[in-house]
């Protein structure tokens, strides 16, 4: 069956259906469970870092190379053409898509991603982070988390907590989320970080039910999924972020109602949202989490560079 | 329009009339028209009474008929405006404004941190109607804007 992802531009979760989010978590789960270095043999993938990271660069690269492709590009823009010479992005990524196979980019601007799609001749672009808009190979690991602990993404019941208004983990994963059936969303923050509501508008018309919480207690008993997010400092003044703090923190002991099944997940880095002696408990999974940020990685190039991908080529032999 | 609004805003033999705009709505759309109606006659009227909007915009332009497209960019600064063409002095058309699905290359994005404002391309919004809300999303940063923040973007 010929895969619909293959030479597809990855810029923005909603431009992918359930049948592609399904295909790229079912195919991460093959790769780790089978390991295959040649399904990007002979490919170059340029990995374009205009800003830093650490975790989405190294996760990328490091998947790049377990398939067994190569990788070209740069970990932060200092030394490029575009910030010696005033180069455009669109000159640089016309440039560059002309010597490899696949083009991943993070570009501290919304919209970099797609304005690149329009400049690389046809070479798949992959977003890594576009400003504050999209990200949307963490939306694809989150996913994959799920699916791994729940063995399912339809019925799940999932709360998230802290900075709803600015994180775009948290709006992607909504969006994707909703392509499933019957997911129940629990939105737990402070009022001045609440979900936006064109992401509430969006559940409202599509029929899908969520709910608004200050607090954490009242609904761990209920959920299959808790998804942590840290509430920024600079988001709000001293005297309030102090205040407010201490309601986002999640300890040990407010997991003794807990679903067996609870896992809790978190996109790194962790400042104190999370207590240490959560970590020990049977509901964390957030480093695994970022593990899986491989898996999901390389289960988006080898769909987006293979034309036919059948659960057969993800075995070695 | 009433005879005696006629006599407000003098009437044109051949062009267009553009009535029924909000007040202080007129200026943005003569800018927006800036090049269309260069060396053309053009006859405003500001804040003029009016029935309907209490208070309202008109323009008229000789030797100019713009067309449905014009019209239709038209319609997202003054969605209830009326667009006449006129042919001796008598209302040979009357266009019906229509919101496009698409807006190229008129308004800037107003995210600061959109990446259309360093880059070689010309802007693009897709436009949303919610029950009587439109709003503006960027084609590149994907946020979404109420109508009147793009349309008041310098």
């Amino acid at each position: 069956m010929v895969n619909s992802l293959y030479k597809k531009h990855i810029i923005s979760i909603p431009e992918l259906d359930r049948s592609q989010l399904e295909s790229i978590v079912a195919t991460a789960g093959m790769l780790k469970a089978t390991p295959n270095p040649q399904l990007l043999k002979n490919k170059v993938i340029a990995s374009c870092f205009f800003e830093p990271s650490t975790r989405t660069r190294l996760s990328f690269e490091t998947a790049v190379q377990r398939l067994g492709g190569t990788v070209v590009g740069f970990d932060n823009d200092g030394n490029t053409s575009l910030a010696k010479k005033g180069e455009t992005l669109s000159d640089s990524v016309q440039v560059i898509s002309s010597y490899v196979d696949a083009f991943i980019m993070r570009h501290p601007q919304e919209g970099a991603a797609r304005l690149a799609s329009e400049f690389s001749n046809g070479v798949p672009i992959i977003n890594g982070g576009d400003g504050a808009n999209q990200h949307p190979t963490q939306t694809l690991l989150d996913l994959f988390s799920i699916f791994e602990t729940q063995g399912r993404l339809d019925n799940i019941n999932i709360a998230f907590v802290g900075d709803l208004k600015y994180g775009r983990t948290v709006h992607s994963l909504t969006q994707a989320l909703s392509k499933f059936d019957n997911v129940s969303f629990y939105f737990i923050s402070p009022e001045i970080l609440a979900m936006p509501d064109y992401i509430c508008e969006e559940l409202d018309e599509a029929g899908i039910s969520y709910s608004l919480h200050t607090s954490m207690e009242e609904v761990i008993p209920n959920l299959d999924i808790l998804y942590m997010t840290r509430v920024q400092k600079e988001r709000l003044d001293e005297s309030e972020y102090v205040h407010m703090k201490a309601a986002y923190i999640l300890t040990a002991s407010m997991l003794t109602e807990a679903r067996e099944n609870l896992k809790i997940l978190h996109p790194l880095p962790r400042i104190d949202e999370i207590t240490v002696d959560v970590d020990k408990t049977q509901h964390a999974y957030y480093f695994q989490q970022a593990e899986n940020g491989v898996y999901a990685r390389e289960a988006l190039l080898a769909l987006v560079l293979n034309e036919q991908l059948s659960a057969g080529d993800t075995n070695n032999d | 329009m009433t005879k005696s609004m006629q006599m407000q805003v003098e009437a044109i033999n051949n062009g267009t009339v553009i009535d029924h705009i909000p007040a202080n709505i007129g200026l943005k759309l003569l800018k927006l028209f800036n090049i269309q109606f260069v060396n053309q006659r053009v006859t405003i009227g500001f804040n003029l009474p009016s029935s309907a909007l209490g208070c309202k915009d008109i323009i008229k332009v000789e030797n100019v008929f713009i067309n449905e497209e014009q019209a239709n960019q038209l319609a997202l600064y003054a969605p209830n405006a009326t667009v006449n063409q006129i042919e001796n002095y008598e209302v040979a058309k009357k266009l019906t404004l229509e919101l496009p699905d698409q807006i190229h290359a008129i308004f800037r994005c107003p995210n600061s941190n959109c990446i259309t404002h360093n880059e070689p391309v010309d802007s693009s919004f897709r436009v949303l109607t919610k029950k009587d809300d439109i709003q503006l999303k960027c084609k590149y940063c994907e946020k979404v804007f109420s109508r009147e923040i793009v349309t008041e973007h310098p």
